[in-house]
């Protein structure tokens, strides 16, 4: 474990990031779809250091019966950390901050899912952090709506997530670790592509102004990421077509 | 009519009159609900590229007994939802006692959806002369999505299928298919058929199945 100081660590240099990064730019993402041949629906997704696989099964039956609704889906969102995804072995299994984890997320994707097309059944999405680098909720649920769309689970939009934070008094886009740890705020939001915010916590103080841009700047980011999770979801289709040779736009 | 890959929350069309299948209006928009080929037609339609079937009344199914209860017959029909056959849908009047006689548990039926009510309850019925236990042939499992392709515009893909394969064929809504035949001729019916749902999204599929066809024929003879 290092120990360090807030005030030895320097955050800027020559106006850059300590990886290198503008204030206002994202970690490289990559986001791959279908990597599980046994799930209905998955997606890998490695934002920066984060290395984060969704799953997603269903609609199927409820087990047990009595959280069974009757007339609509429920969905089910499990956050975990592996025990190898930080430097200090995490203690396996569930724990405080993966539950809230778990709600929150689930709260940032069930409002644009169609649970009223499938009642009594069960949409399950499984998020398992492999890697963490700050920010792995907003990378879980990146991939879980990739990963429910492939899934063809009816959605009226995707969500597309990311945080912004607050590091040697300027707001960063996208914070990595030692921002994260050593940093003064952290902001994740998820939202849909046109704006509709699903999630928002706050982690640290904000001003109110320090807050808008924040909010602002970390709307951006979520909108950079949406275009590279609809990438992601073309490309496996023009994957599909390969076999056949044929390009599927005009009949 | 032109076709595009489409992701949810996609806009189609500012006409909401052309809101088809797959598709929701906002604010007098069309958008996409899925992540699948948009159609552009006079309505647009959405097909999924995947995603579990939804029992509708009037679907050919097959299934397979998974449970006898006191006068229901508990059917798997590769859907979040099991279906019921009630002793009364049987063709033939039985006893209750009798039930296990005539279908046990692991039987394989082709089925029909009879109706299905808003807690999708579905109940099925084996009364009409298509209908029936399967006792010979063979089964295949491919994605639901894939069965309208495999039908064809009116029919016309699996007629020609019937006609070149030498097979009787049925093909339930759920994606089982069933198929029977001679052993050579059922082969062929397994790597066609597997052609189609690996294709089903191409464009002039059918030409290319009858090439296929022609070619594994005459590689046989």
């Amino acid at each position: 474990m290092i120990v360090m100081d807030e005030t030895d660590i320097t955050f800027f240099k020559d106006g850059l990031r300590l990886d290198g990064r503008r204030a206002d730019q994202l970690r490289p993402v990559k986001i791959e779809v279908g990597v599980l041949a046994r799930a209905d629906g998955s997606c890998y997704i490695e934002m920066g250091g984060n290395k984060v696989i969704a799953a997603v099964y269903g609609p199927r039956e409820v087990h047990p019966r009595h959280l069974q609704e009757v007339s609509r889906a429920i969905v089910r969102y499990r956050y975990n950390m592996a025990s190898f995804s930080v430097e200090e072995r995490k203690r396996p299994g569930p724990d405080r901050r993966s539950y809230e984890l778990s709600k929150v997320s689930r709260e940032a994707l069930e409002p644009v899912i169609l649970t009223s097309f499938f009642p009594r059944s069960v949409i399950d999405v499984f998020v398992e952090v492999l890697q963490a680098d700050a920010g792995t909720r907003t990378a879980g649920i990146n991939a879980a709506a990739v990963a429910l769309a492939d899934a063809g689970i009816p959605m009226k939009s995707m969500i597309s997530s990311c945080a912004a934070g607050k590091v040697a008094d300027t707001i960063v886009l996208d914070p990595m670790k030692e921002e994260d740890n050593f940093g003064q705020a952290d902001l994740p939001i998820a939202m849909t592509p046109n704006g509709d915010i699903t999630l928002i916590q706050m982690d640290g103080g904000l001003t109110t102004d320090e807050f808008h841009r924040a909010v602002e700047m970390a709307m951006k980011g979520a909108r950079d990421i949406y275009e590279i999770q609809r990438q992601a979801l073309l490309n496996k289709y023009c994957q599909l077509t390969e076999p056949g040779h044929v390009e599927a736009v005009v009949q | 009519m032109d076709r595009k890959v489409v992701v949810p929350g996609d806009l189609l069309s500012e006409d909401a009159k052309r809101s088809g299948e797959g598709t929701y209006i906002r604010n007098g928009s069309v958008y996409s609900l899925l992540y699948g080929l948009a159609n552009f037609r006079d309505k647009i339609n959405v097909i999924p590229l995947a995603g579990k079937y939804v029992p509708g009344p009037g679907d050919n199914v097959i299934g397979v007994v998974k449970d006898i209860t006191f006068s229901n017959w508990i059917v798997d029909i590769n859907s979040p939802y099991d279906g019921l056959l009630h002793i009364s849908e049987y063709p033939k009047r039985i006893e209750s006692d009798d039930m296990s006689k005539h279908l046990r548990i692991g039987s394989s039926i082709m089925t029909r959806v009879k109706d299905v009510d808003p807690t999708m309850k579905v109940e099925l019925t084996l009364n009409d002369r298509k209908l029936g236990q399967i006792k010979a042939g063979q089964v295949i499992e491919i994605s639901h999505t894939r069965v309208p392709r495999l039908i064809g515009k009116g029919g016309s893909m699996i007629s020609m299928l019937k006609k070149e394969l030498n097979c009787n064929i049925f093909v339930g809504q759920n994606g089982r298919i069933w198929i029977h035949g001679g052993a050579e001729d059922m082969d062929l019916a397994l790597k066609t058929i597997t052609l189609i749902e690996r294709e089903a999204h191409t464009n002039g599929l059918t030409d290319r199945v009858v090439s296929f066809l022609k070619t594994e024929k005459g590689a046989r003879s």
